[in-house]
């Protein structure tokens, strides 16, 4: 099956929000762009080190589908994640601290960039195994209906996780037992340095979810209206207790896979054509026609994001080494602790 | 006052206990509803607590062990019942990569309170796929408590703290004890860190546990018939290990047998001896010994099977040579 990699036309036509809301999205866009920015500067200058997954070019789908979450629902993500933490609540001090292997980070340094936590944001990882997450979702989901919470879990993953068995089994639990999980799937059109078509026999995604006897949505993941109203839609049905969704939000990475990734599997012209609908740029054109953003308002939000960063980055800086006979700490709880 | 229980009754009353005490506490697995369960541990489960609670799961080993983690995360107390460590290795890594890492892993903010049980062992003819006994696997990874319930008395208390431990714990039950009875008083309550001497002695220990303790306990009954008298000490916890009373044991007795049914090559043995070298070297009068399965998949044919496992003559051999 062949795949067009070109991109669609960019993301146009009117913004439907209030002022107030389209440009916290803006901003939080923006925020993670600079932060992925300053994480790669600081990945060459030896600050973070390990595994590093950037968000640069996808940020559209993060943020346009975390702001159609409630704050008790359940988050788990993937090892490329950084921008869900920030979105969903966490400071950047901690993100960066955990990135820099700090104990001030949001898992004492234990994680680093690819297993960023927060129990107060309800951000369950953080999870560097393709697909590992979906089980847990689904259980998660188990957990809020048998408990009778209204809390929903989304639950993010890229294309590479739906050719793992996990999805496969967890889009069947979650259908069969009507579970309130939402599957957030980031298809950027590679696993790793592997293109799509040359992993999947069937590379409508939404086939394939819709197999298990659930409702699946084709969104742009680079307009961020789009996964917004989308995504709030989803997020509804799912409240409602109509079972699992699953939505696909067609994106792509402007970076490398990793660090150590030299890009070797795609054109550059295709990675400016779709650099050409980068989900900040085109949003910030459309806020200006509709006359709902001018250039200094844009300036001021770029400018508070790069202060946001820069004093995270010197959080981070300043921060503390988890002493070495803390290690086993957390192994095991702590004897005598009750679940 | 006592009476007489199997130990599946035991497992049941265990499982029927917690779940008639704590709301929180479900059972999932494959064909635990209404099979119920396929060595008859939840009978009459799905009657009594419903569907929700008793939940039969398609034939997903790592959707559903996922999944029990997930429940565990989201407040639940699940139970999840691997049907055996065969079909487990399916879902190894949700066990590993996420059960086990996640305390740790977050800084300790997310604790896995999740307890899976899973029949182990050979010794009934099902062959190479159906028999193995894993639990030195498991009992390598740190973040999981892993254990062994050998008697009436540990299948009948052990789930209960199991299930009050905020960390995942595996259960190894191995499929040659279910129908193996014994006296249970009123007090079953046990801990889940100890080992436990089941039978005292002077000349030599035989260190084991799960499947392996009866046959170890019979090699000892014969051995007493020629004046040798053997301690044996059920390890009862895997993980971690009660390096106390391995210790005690060699202090004890200067020699010991090491008998259980992994392969020896970086089996569940190969680690008792490990400890036992580190901590009561200079205590042995003679090398430590083991006795663990042969190094073959375990074969179908009955006198095979036999060959291949530990048995009660294999461990009163091994004892006989090391008194010379």
């Amino acid at each position: 099956m062949t795949v067009d990699h070109r991109a669609p036309p960019p993301p146009s036509g009117p913004v439907p929000w209030n002022k107030e809301f389209a440009l916290k999205l803006l901003a939080d866009m923006v925020r993670i762009r600079r932060m992925e920015e300053k994480s790669a500067e600081l990945y060459g200058a030896g600050k973070i080190r390990g595994f590093l997954h950037l968000y640069i070019g996808e940020e559209a789908t993060a943020v346009g589908a975390l702001h159609a979450l409630n704050a008790e629902d359940n988050v788990v993500a993937t090892y490329r994640e950084h921008g869900h933490a920030l979105v969903r609540g966490m400071s950047m001090k901690a993100i960066m601290a955990e990135m820099f292997g700090k104990q001030e980070g949001c898992a004492r340094g234990r994680g680093g960039s690819m297993h960023l936590f927060d129990a107060k944001t309800r951000l369950f990882g953080g999870n560097a195994i393709v697909g590992g997450g979906l089980p847990l979702a689904t259980g998660l989901g188990l957990a809020a209906k048998m408990q009778d919470e209204r809390r929903i879990t989304a639950c993010f993953f890229g294309d590479g996780a739906v050719a793992e068995g996990a999805f496969h089994e967890s889009l069947n639990l979650a259908a069969l037992w009507q579970l309130p999980v939402l599957f957030c799937c980031e298809n950027n059109l590679f696993g790793m340095g592997t293109a799509i078509e040359r992993a999947e026999s069937q590379t409508d995604l939404c086939v394939k979810a819709a197999s298990y006897n659930m409702p699946a949505i084709r969104v742009d993941g680079m307009d961020i209206v789009a996964v917004h109203e989308t995504t709030q839609q989803a997020v509804q049905r799912v409240h409602a207790g109509e079972g699992p969704i699953f939505v696909e939000y067609q994106t792509y990475r402007f970076r490398a896979h990793s660090m150590f990734d030299a890009e070797l599997y795609r054109q550059k012209a295709e990675v400016e054509e779709w650099k050409a609908r980068g989900p900040i740029h085109t949003y910030t054109a459309r806020l200006k026609a509709a006359g709902t953003l001018t250039e200094d308002e844009f300036l001021a939000i770029d400018v508070a994001a790069d202060a946001e960063v820069a004093a995270a980055v010197a959080f981070a800086e300043a921060g503390s080494w988890e002493p070495v006979e803390d290690m086993l700490g957390d192994v095991m709880s702590p004897a005598g602790s009750a679940p | 006052m006592s009476r007489k229980l199997s130990y599946r009754e035991a497992m049941r009353e265990a499982m029927h206990e917690a779940l008639s005490n704590d709301p929180r506490v479900f059972l999932m697995g494959e064909d635990v509803g209404r099979y119920g369960g396929t060595y008859a541990f939840s009978k009459g489960f799905l009657d009594e607590f419903g569907p929700e609670r008793i939940r039969d799961t398609p034939l997903s080993e790592l959707g559903f062990v996922g999944a029990g983690i997930g429940a565990a995360l989201g407040g639940l107390r699940p139970i999840v019942e691997v049907m055996t460590v065969n079909f487990s290795l399916l879902a190894l890594d949700q066990i590993v990569n996420s059960a086990a890492l996640y305390r740790h892993m977050s800084g300790g903010q997310f604790s896995v309170p999740l307890v899976i049980r899973m029949t182990t062992g050979a010794g009934r003819q099902l062959a190479a796929q159906h028999s193995h006994s894993l639990e030195g696997w498991y009992a390598h990874i740190p973040g999981i408590k892993v254990l062994a319930p050998a008697t009436i008395e540990d299948a009948r208390g052990m789930l209960a703290p199991a299930l009050a431990d905020p960390d995942p714990v595996v259960i190894f039950e191995h499929a040659g004890l279910f129908n193996v009875e014994d006296e249970l008083g009123d007090d079953w309550d046990v801990d889940i860190a100890s080992a436990k001497v089941r039978r005292s002695g002077k000349d030599v220990a035989i260190i084991t546990y799960g499947g392996s303790l009866p046959k170890a306990l019979a090699a000892a009954e014969t051995l007493a018939a020629d004046g040798i008298e053997a301690e044996v000490l059920d390890l009862r916890v895997l993980r971690p290990l009660d390096n106390a009373a391995i210790a005690a044991v060699i202090a004890k007795c200067h020699r010991a047998v090491v008998v259980d049914e992994n392969w020896k090559s970086g089996g569940m043995a190969a680690e008792v001896v490990a400890r036992i070298m580190e901590q009561a070297f200079f205590e042995l009068d003679a090398p430590v010994a083991r006795v663990c399965s042969e190094e073959v998949p375990i074969p179908y044919a009955k006198h095979l099977e036999e060959a291949a496992l530990p048995q009660p003559e294999k461990i009163v051999k091994a004892v006989k040579e090391m008194l010379g």
